[in-house]
């Protein structure tokens, strides 16, 4: 069992989760994740580690309620328990010095991308981060990216806060600027990811994504979580969840995460009913 | 009763549930024997000097023994002989191809030229562990004397239980480390729930804890604690981690949605309880009206017979060769066929056709011809030139078979491994390149079976108990036969 040592809400149905699970901490490195169940009926989700405390033990998942699993998950509190997190698993981000890194999150996929742009600049890269969301509100992490940046743009899509735009505006304009790239790492919805990698192909500039697609056992033995590389299949549990952004197949990736869309509505819905809770409710006030 | 009568018993069937009616759920499809048919059935034992069965048991069972005591109406006892060899009898009774190995070379059958009319010991195995498990508490033999030594069994499956049942036996310490949320491996995971009931593999593991044992479950080797970790801190490890990689057949449409392995499929079904989705399942699997499943294996037989349960209208099995040549066991074909399940043989797939979404609908057949035989000794299914044609589908499993996992292999690169993804082992030890460490199963063998993989587990126990109390291991080989020898 694993212990919730803190449950806050940073934004819209977006929740931080701290865990108590030494196991998984203590060789966890960036761009890892692990599947949890929540419950001993719960199916496995993957979700990538956000941060970890080797000292305390413990780690911490940035969630947004999406599904069944995600708003009963949000009902628990501090002190609860959930009975199964499994990890680190994948591989883990390849850090090392390559000059000038531009780091582009997505809404909840900041998450992700702040422990990688945190090892970036501590090896002793420049780090560029653009950090997207569709509202102010929506934006997680933004002081932590700060402190890991050497510069940091906000875009959101409604102009609510920072400059008003997609991502890939911010990106021409810092290139159009002359800012010159190495690495592009980016993290956020598949369709960000897949805009942002149309862009850089074009720009030249080599782009890691990381992809969470629908997994169950995370190490290697179902297959359901395959995704097309390079015209080939590859596993993204065990091959990824990085992968060169230039050569994923995201609509091949996107229609696949559709593949349960109705039986997660029927679930959810059932939920919602029986605990009278639903989704677009929690995290409004901020 | 005499050697002349005992021949002329006729074999005793054992209970089935109608097909009609088992299609539509999820209990064990053969019910069991009661009693007076055990005793019955047990009657039909010559009780041979030389006994072959014995000889044909991966394990070594003495089965004469036991079904001597099962006469008796002794099942208690029987129950005790049986795990002297084999402690985990209501699976083996279940899941071993008996007709492949001990019913094979059974001198009844022979006797009667016909293997079908052997003893039926499978039947008798599974009986008595059931009687065992439906009369109270199993009994726990007496605690062995801690040795102090320490000993690391990386996957929890058909091996790594094996090993760690006679391991905890010597008095070593023993911690088994499951992937899964729980333990069990493929008897889990794969083997359906209305072949081998879940509840039985549980109590089984409930069992090995009251030994002793030690489950650390979501625990990943390789990933949780490298496996370099784990054989500095072990006087010994065991390396069990089964064949967990799908093949896929390579042709196009392979990711459309709607396309599985059978290892998803069946994990989704089984471990993850999807057949009771939405009310006590968070855990989705597509019902699909027609399902396909490419294979001819045991496996394909579970996944076309789950299908049928979780509500497809047609479940299908398209086999590249003959049916003659499926290597499924015969009973499960035959149930699989009682159920309605429709056998394409010499058909396979060149094509999955899906629509602008990326949902399966289609897929592309093409028939088949015997010719020559390949290396296999089999003859070789040959291309019927312009035979293609199509049937629409909405699921599709691929049950071609499995690769022994990576993750141990290709994280700890001291053990050597066959080119295609194997561990290498001594043959009557299981001792891999890396001193102290061992492996068994799947993950040695590729995709075989439950009782093989218990079998590898019983003789690396035997090799690991020697190595721990010896520390010989360089002619650890050596002094295990000397040793085997000496008890002879």
């Amino acid at each position: 069992m694993h212990k919730i040592l803190e449950h806050s809400i940073i934004g819209p149905d977006v929740h931080l989760y701290r865990f108590d699970a030494p196991d998984v901490a203590r060789y966890r490195e960036p761009g890892q994740f692990v599947i949890v169940r929540i419950s001993e009926d719960g199916e496995r989700i993957p979700l990538t580690i956000a941060d970890v405390d080797k000292d305390e033990g413990s780690i911490t998942l940035i969630v947004q309620s999406v599904g069944k699993t995600t708003l009963e998950l949000a009902q628990k509190k501090a002190g609860d328990s959930i009975p199964d997190i499994c990890g680190p698993l994948g591989e883990a981000t390849h850090i090392e010095k390559i000059g000038h890194v531009l780091c582009v999150g997505g809404g909840i996929g900041t998450a992700p991308l702040y422990p990688v742009a945190k090892g970036m600049k501590d090896v002793g890269n420049k780090v560029t981060s653009i950090l997207g969301a569709r509202s102010k509100e929506l934006m997680i992490l933004e002081e932590q990216m700060r402190s890991a940046s050497d510069e940091l743009v906000i875009t959101t899509d409604d102009g609510s806060y920072g400059d008003k735009g997609l991502v890939t505006d911010a990106i021409q304009k810092l290139v159009d600027s002359g800012e010159k790239f190495d690495q592009c790492v980016a993290m956020g919805p598949p369709i960000m990811m897949k805009f942002v990698c149309l862009l850089t192909k074009k720009l030249g500039i080599p782009t890691l994504v990381s992809l969470n697609p629908i997994m169950v056992d995370g190490t290697g033995m179902c297959g359901g979580c395959r995704v097309t590389v390079a015209g080939k299949t590859k596993f993204a549990c065990v091959d990824g969840p990085e992968f060169d952004g230039h050569e994923v197949d995201f609509d091949e990736m996107m229609a696949r995460l559709t593949m349960y869309k109705d039986y997660e509505k029927e679930s959810l819905e059932m939920y919602s009913e029986k605990h009278d809770c639903k989704l677009g409710v929690v995290g409004r006030e901020k | 009763m005499k050697t002349k009568e005992r021949l002329q018993l006729p074999p005793i069937d054992m209970p089935e549930q109608d097909p009609k009616v088992r299609v539509k759920n999820l209990n064990e499809v053969p019910t069991g024997y009661t009693p007076e048919m055990a005793m019955a059935e047990a009657k039909r034992c010559i009780q041979c000097k030389r006994p072959f069965c014995t000889e044909g048991c991966p394990v070594g069972i003495d089965i004469p023994a036991f079904i001597q005591l099962i006469e008796d109406g002794d099942f208690k006892g029987a129950i005790r002989k049986m795990k002297e060899t084999n402690l985990l009898p209501a699976i083996c009774g279940r899941v071993c191809p008996q007709e492949e190995q001990c019913q094979l070379v059974c001198t009844v059958g022979k006797s009667k030229k016909d293997p079908a009319l052997s003893v039926n010991i499978g039947r008798l195995e599974r009986f008595i562990a059931d009687y065992e498990r439906e009369h109270g508490e199993v009994e726990l033999p007496p605690k062995p004397e801690p040795t102090g030594k320490k000993v690391a069994i990386v996957g929890g499956g058909p091996a790594g239980l094996t090993v760690a049942g006679d391991l905890i036996k010597h008095g070593h310490e023993v911690t088994v480390y499951e992937a899964f949320h729980k333990a069990g491996g493929v008897l889990i995971y794969g083997i359906p729930e209305f072949r081998l009931p879940k509840a039985i593999v549980q109590k089984e593991v409930d069992y090995l804890e009251k030994l002793g044992v030690v489950f650390k479950y979501n625990y990943v080797v390789g990933k949780t604690t490298p496996m370099k970790v784990l054989v500095e801190e072990n006087d010994a490890v065991f390396v069990g981690t089964g064949a967990g990689l799908p093949r896929f057949m390579r042709v196009e449409g392979e990711n459309l949605l709607g396309v599985y392995s059978a290892n998803e499929y069946l994990t989704r079904a089984n471990l993850m309880k999807a057949y009771s989705f939405p009310e006590a399942s968070d855990t989705p699997l597509m019902k699909g009206k027609t399902v396909v499943t490419v294979g001819g294996g045991n496996v394909a037989m579970d996944c076309a017979r789950t299908a049928l349960r979780m509500g497809a209208k047609r479940s299908l099995i398209v086999y590249r060769r003959a049916e003659e040549q499926m290597p499924a066991r015969l009973e499960e074909i035959h149930h699989a066929k009682q159920e309605g399940v429709e056998f394409r043989i010499l058909q396979n797939p060149t094509k999955l056709i899906g629509d602008d979404k990326g949902w399966l609908k289609q897929v592309e057949l093409l028939k088949m011809e015997l010719g020559e035989p390949d290396s296999s000794g089999r003859r070789s299914p040959v291309p019927i030139k312009d035979s293609e044609f199509i049937e629409d589908i909405d699921v599709m499993i691929v049950a071609i078979g499995n690769s022994p996992n990576p993750l141990i292999p290709a994280t700890f690169k001291e053990l050597e491994c066959t080119n295609w993804g194997g561990i290498i082992i001594n043959e009557s030890t299981g001792q891999t390149s890396v001193r102290g460490v061992f492996a068994g199963g799947d993950i040695v063998l590729g995709a075989a079976t439950v009782i093989l993989a218990m079998g590898h587990g019983r003789q690396a126990a035997e090799a690991m108990n020697m190595y721990l109390n010896s520390g010989r291991w360089s002619d650890l080989d050596e002094a295990l036969s000397q040793e085997r020898a000496d008890v002879r």
